[in-house]
């Protein structure tokens, strides 16, 4: 390996072979340690239970090197939630670092563009309007799919309505509020008129849970998460340029719409996958990019540690809903609890500018 | 120092880097800019100057492919911009648009390297190449000493010449600027201008937006003045610049006198009030 080391000014070159990137040791060691951390809450997300089991036991059990029992305990039973809150919440950081990287606003996220929202009533009017028919098959293929749909429908809806020669952070942002706004709107309504048990379902649903998750639903949002961080990982590089505008992105030679629709849809997927395996959980997918920005101190926000951080959060905020109180209460509850203070420390900061 | 990337200008003396060819555009429905044929001379500085609203930005925006003509076609080097990729049009051309955005807390360092992104690739992010040409351009416009600073922590003149910098960074000879000087007072924009003129000694051909007449003749060796979309008049400031020119373009009455600290005109405005003209 060869390292270049230019001069203190600027960010060092590391190549190997073909392959050369700028070297920032900040953000590679503080995403390692969030990595290391998200895969710690992981393994604490499988120990906890009915039934606790130590930690090496469980690392020990998903390399492959346990007993039976603890097999079955942690590969079939614990596993799927587990695995559910790490996808989710990485799927949900990435997507709130590209919603807020696009419109260059970190109140754009997800849940404050009315992704999630959209993708709630959706998922939402497919639960009152089947009526309590093929139940089964609704909740594991049919709600994801409709949260996604609704996902995209939505997404498509801000940002065409958010459109006008251009795409401008804050207009995307009122325009997503109303929109939210609407389909929130739209879910009262259709709980307001459904049968009782419906009813029950869906609320539960839209809180945000990670309970009862199958191997099936899990898989489906793995290979969903997987496939597009795959795509958002070719198309970034044409990113970096987006950061200073459109005009300086054309002129240094990115085609600037195609990369934006390019991460925004990905963006879009991300969320409404999120909200397929775990419902709309609240403010994760705005509070990770920003918290990944204040530790790597980079002043964009970071696509990877995002992910990481929305990871640690989702899995963390489970093991607080499962442990803090007598009763078991659905992660969104937590989300939202951490997640309204800080939204309030965001909009108090860019006012102060 | 940028002169190293350029080919032999002199070889080719008077073939136009860049040109118009009756060009038409618009924005929707209303056409900002009527069958316009212009050429950009190699090796000099030249300045769009025109009325409000005239198309002077929409011009600059066509030569530099942010907007498609709806008729005619801008030949860059011979072929035809449109035709090009956009990565190629960003090799042979540096564009510096009207506010560009820094993310808050970005240093200087970090945004001139950007100007690289036309060489890069997703494996190939950052060479030794990259490094020196980038501490050329940090040296060159005088900001290597705040290399280190945030953008947004910089003065409007330093950021200026920081977006600049970004701008050679990419390593062209053919630098296109739409109101450099905008948002900056008198001091800084001829501190920026000194630095165009700097570049241009360097051998690049630099194309300009300005507002400020008076800077616009001091600092540019061809003028094009626009009127409604058109080219009203286009030359050396000493054969274009006269009282009636003024009035055509601008409706302003002006006396032009010879400027008492350079060899080019000097345009003294005459508007209604606080004018004691001489003789009269």
């Amino acid at each position: 390996m060869n390292v270049t080391v230019a001069k203190s000014s600027m960010a060092p070159g590391v190549r190997l072979g073909r392959v050369s990137f700028v070297w920032r040791p900040r953000i590679a060691l503080v995403t390692l340690f969030l990595a290391g951390a998200a895969f710690l809450a992981f393994c604490l997300s499988i120990a906890v239970g009915d039934f606790p089991m130590g930690l090496p036991q469980v690392i020990a059990t998903i390399l492959g090197w346990g007993e039976r029992v603890d097999e079955f305990v942690i590969m079939d039973l614990r596993m799927p939630r587990a695995l559910a809150g790490l996808v989710v919440g990485i799927a949900l950081g990435v997507s709130g670092a590209l919603t807020q990287s696009i419109a260059r606003n970190p109140l754009a996220s997800p849940d404050i563009l009315g992704i999630t929202s959209g993708a709630g009533a959706v998922a939402v009017s497919l639960v009152t309007l089947s009526g309590g028919a093929a139940t089964a098959v609704v909740s594991s293929v049919g709600l994801p799919a409709a949260a996604l749909a609704g996902g995209l429908g939505t997404g498509l809806l801000v940002y065409f309505l958010a459109w006008r020669r251009g795409i401008d952070g804050f207009r995307l942002v009122l325009i997503g509020i109303s929109v939210s706004a609407a389909m929130e709107a739209i879910t009262t309504w259709l709980l307001a008129g459904a049968d009782i048990r419906d009813v029950a379902r869906a609320q539960a649903w839209l809180v945000g849970s990670l309970d009862n998750r199958s191997w099936d639903e899990v898989r489906v949002a793995l290979w969903g998460t997987l496939v597009l961080i795959a795509v958002v990982a070719c198309v970034a590089f044409q990113f970096k340029p987006l950061h200073f505008g459109d005009d300086v992105a054309a002129g240094l030679g990115v085609r600037y719409a195609l990369v934006r629709g390019v991460l925004l849809l990905c963006a879009v997927l991300l969320a409404g996958v999120a909200v397929g395996a775990a419902g709309p959980v609240p403010f994760v997918a705005m509070v990770a990019p920003q918290v990944a920005m204040r530790l790597t101190k980079f002043p964009t926000p970071p696509f990877v540690a995002s992910g990481m951080v929305g990871a640690l959060l989702l899995i963390g905020s489970d093991l607080v809903a499962r442990t803090a109180l007598p009763i078991t209460l659905p992660v969104g509850v937590v989300t939202a609890a951490f997640g309204g203070p800080f939204l309030i420390y965001l909009l108090v900061r860019a006012n102060r500018r | 120092m940028v002169a190293q990337y350029i080919t032999e200008i002199e070889s080719g003396a008077d073939v136009p880097r860049l040109s118009a060819r009756g060009v038409t555009v618009g924005y929707g429905d209303r056409t900002v800019i009527d069958e316009l044929d212009v050429e950009i001379p190699p090796g000099v500085v030249t300045t769009i100057i025109g009325p409000n609203g005239c198309g002077k930005s929409t011009l600059l925006r066509t030569l530099s492919r942010l907007l498609r003509p709806t008729r005619g076609s801008v030949v860059l080097d011979g072929e035809d911009i449109v035709r090009l990729r956009t990565r190629d049009v960003a090799k042979k051309l540096g564009l510096l648009p009207q506010s560009p955005v820094a993310p808050e807390g970005l240093t200087v360092a970090d945004l001139v390297a950007r100007g690289r992104h036309p060489h890069q690739s997703w494996l190939r992010q950052w060479s030794s190449d990259d490094v020196s040409v980038v501490e050329r351009a940090l040296a060159m416009t005088g900001v290597a000493d705040l290399a280190d600073r945030a953008v947004d922590s910089l003065s409007g003149g330093q950021r200026q010449r920081v977006w600049i910098s970004m701008t050679l960074a990419q390593g062209t000879d053919l630098l296109l600027l739409d109101e450099p000087t905008t948002y900056l007072d008198l001091a800084h924009a001829i501190d920026v201008l000194d630095l165009v003129d700097d570049l241009h000694e360097s051998g690049c051909t630099v194309v300009m937006v300005l507002h400020d007449l008076n800077l616009a003749v001091r600092y540019s060796d061809n003028l094009i003045v626009m009127k409604a979309g058109s080219v009203l008049a286009q030359g050396h400031p000493r054969d274009v610049v006269t009282a009636e020119l003024l009035h055509e373009a601008f409706g302003l009455r002006a006396l032009v006198i010879d400027d008492p600290v350079g060899d080019r005109p000097l345009i003294v405005p005459i508007g209604r009030t606080h004018v004691q003209i001489p003789g009269s």
